[in-house]
């Protein structure tokens, strides 16, 4: 059974912008998905109706088999949500939040209380439970929306742009829970501008552009489709003269450090081979960009070609 | 050991947030409306009450003691959920309940009960206070509590419809400021309507104010302008029409949804 299934789903606001324009979307359960694109290219009108928080224009919405029009309780049940912008009572403490919210899910006060300790201590706020949440740093606060859509254990976890604003250590402590939560069996859509955290985390991922969506597949699939990476490389000394290497493309030669172009059938040994052939020892290799930055930007030419 | 079912318990949820958010910010939401009421009471109660004499068999201060109570009951009901459904529109937190399985039915009740308990417990605080002053009796217990209950629940579906319509802060006080405050002093608080002229007597008889304030002297008293009777037919058919307006802008999702 999909965890959801988006069929033919158009938004047009009041203004006459439409934001969607009839998308088709399958997520398997038990998935990872990354939802992406552009700023305005329609992810969180899409999110906003799934959660109920926008009217759809047409199309249909089902979360576990559950049809939006027909049965919204029922997907609700299933659904938890964390928003991109901080949407609690910034004058509430903290516990309360997650007891108020497992209340609108129907868990009783004194089950809720237990609940809310389970994910404050997993999410390192126990400390911070009788605080108000107005005095969270901005990590804590997105840990807080995670630990209150997570309350009533829903089976789809629609996370917008969670790690926005946090920095690298508490993101990567994120990632690990997420994906640990993923493991357990609940089904993640995210959506996110950290393009590597999309590519390390998710197995599937949909791009999103204008209200349409453009690419839709599995992450390895969508990847191969990128012909050309960047490397640079740091040289052990810098070399008296660019190299030339047969089959490669050098880019940039600064310094000790060498930006080489390679395609999907370059053999780095070679390339490897022939630099020490020159004299230059390879001292790091990084990759220029993340490689779904890449493809992003790519569609992003391609369209403007196009136009 | 038996489950309540998931709506009652959403219901109690929004219920204690409510009563825990005014009663966390007593000095703002408790305390003024009875300082306020208490200084009504020694001005126009005991200093110039005192030169009025009676008024329909009663003391002045005995007279007013009534309209007084029920119009902090009417202006607490409003406020609170017209500043807190407010609030929770403009911090967004009012998502939580939509993206929660709760029917629009259940988040009004919720929200309206929230109300009429900011009403209750500052309208018990003012009738403390205004035990201090004056002979307080109680006429008919059953109507004190019919026209308080339905007169709470009546302002706090008015706060309901006004924070769902507001825009701004500026809006949520637009309504309680320019219409409220002038219907409830007009509304025979201080005065009954039998000292005006033929002309404003009829005009009095369209503020809908005059009706809840005279059921309620009515229940304390045992004296009204107005039969008690046609007081309850007419907040009753007030309250059910904007119980439904209420759930109609809900279900359309006004304000709250894009």
């Amino acid at each position: 059974m999909s965890a959801l299934a988006l069929k033919n789903l158009t938004k047009t606001y009041r203004n006459g912008h439409v934001a969607l324009r009839g998308i088709d979307l399958e997520v398997a359960e038990g998935d990872f998905f990354a939802l992406l694109g552009p700023n305005g290219a329609g992810k969180s009108t899409a999110i906003g109706i799934i959660a109920s928080l926008v009217n759809k224009s047409a199309g249909s919405v089902a979360v576990f088999g559950r049809d939006l029009d027909r049965d919204p309780n029922g997907v609700k049940v299933n659904i938890g949500l964390v928003p991109q912008e901080f949407n609690f009572n910034q004058f509430e403490p903290v516990e309360e939040i997650l007891v108020n919210q497992a209340g609108f899910h129907g868990i009783p006060r004194r089950q809720a209380f237990v609940e809310a300790e389970k994910w404050l201590r997993q999410l390192e706020l126990w400390d911070k439970r009788r605080g108000m949440a107005r005095e969270l740093s901005g990590g804590m606060k997105r840990r807080l929306m995670i630990a209150r859509a997570l309350i009533h254990r829903p089976r789809l976890l629609i996370l917008d742009e969670p790690t926005a604003g946090v920095d690298i250590e508490i993101r990567r402590a994120m990632w690990k829970f997420l994906s640990d939560i993923n493991r357990q069996g609940v089904t993640i859509i995210l959506t996110t501008h950290y393009l590597e955290e999309a590519e390390s985390l998710c197995r599937n991922i949909a791009i999103i552009n204008h209200g349409r969506i453009v690419e839709h597949g599995g992450m390895a699939q969508l990847l191969r489709k990128l012909h050309k990476e960047h490397l640079v490389l740091n040289l052990a000394e810098a070399p008296a003269r660019p190299p030339q290497l047969k089959g490669f493309t050098v880019i940039a030669a600064n310094d000790a450090s060498l930006e080489v172009e390679i395609t999907q059938d370059c053999n780095l040994h070679d390339l490897f081979r022939q630099l020490e052939a020159q004299g230059l020892r390879v001292i790091g290799v990084r990759n220029k960009q993340n490689r779904l930055e890449r493809i992003m930007l790519d569609m992003a030419d391609q369209r403007k070609e196009a136009s | 050991m038996i489950r309540s079912h998931p709506w009652l318990v959403a219901y109690k949820a929004i219920v204690t947030k409510e009563i825990l958010r005014f009663a966390r910010i007593w000095v703002q939401t408790v305390l003024p409306p009875v300082v306020t009421t208490t200084l009504y009471f020694v001005i126009f109660g005991k200093l110039i009450g005192e030169r009025i004499g009676d008024m329909d068999g009663f003391r002045y201060i005995d007279f007013i003691v009534p309209g007084l109570i029920l119009m902090a009951v009417i202006t607490n009901s409003y406020a609170n959920v017209v500043s807190s459904f407010y609030s929770s529109k403009f911090q967004r937190h009012i998502e939580e309940l939509i993206v929660a399985p709760v029917p629009n039915w259940v988040i009004l009740a919720g929200y309206v009960s929230g109300g009429v308990a900011r009403g209750l417990a500052v309208g018990c605080a003012v009738t403390i206070v205004s035990l201090i002053f004056s002979d307080l009796r109680i006429h008919s217990y059953a109507l004190t509590l019919a026209v308080v209950l339905l007169t709470s629940i009546l302002f706090a579906l008015g706060g309901f419809i006004n924070a769902i319509y507001a825009r701004t802060f500026d809006d949520i006080s637009i309504v309680p400021t320019f219409i409220l405050t002038p219907l409830t002093y007009l509304g025979g608080v201080f005065y009954s309507i039998e000292m005006l002229p033929e002309f404003w007597q009829q005009a009095s008889l369209a503020n809908p104010l005059l009706y809840m304030i005279n059921a309620f002297r009515h229940a304390l008293l045992g004296v009204s302008d107005i039969s008690p009777l046609v007081a309850l037919l007419i907040i009753s058919s007030f309250t059910l029409t904007l119980a439904v307006i209420s759930l109609h802008l809900l279900a359309q999702g006004h304000g709250i949804k894009s």
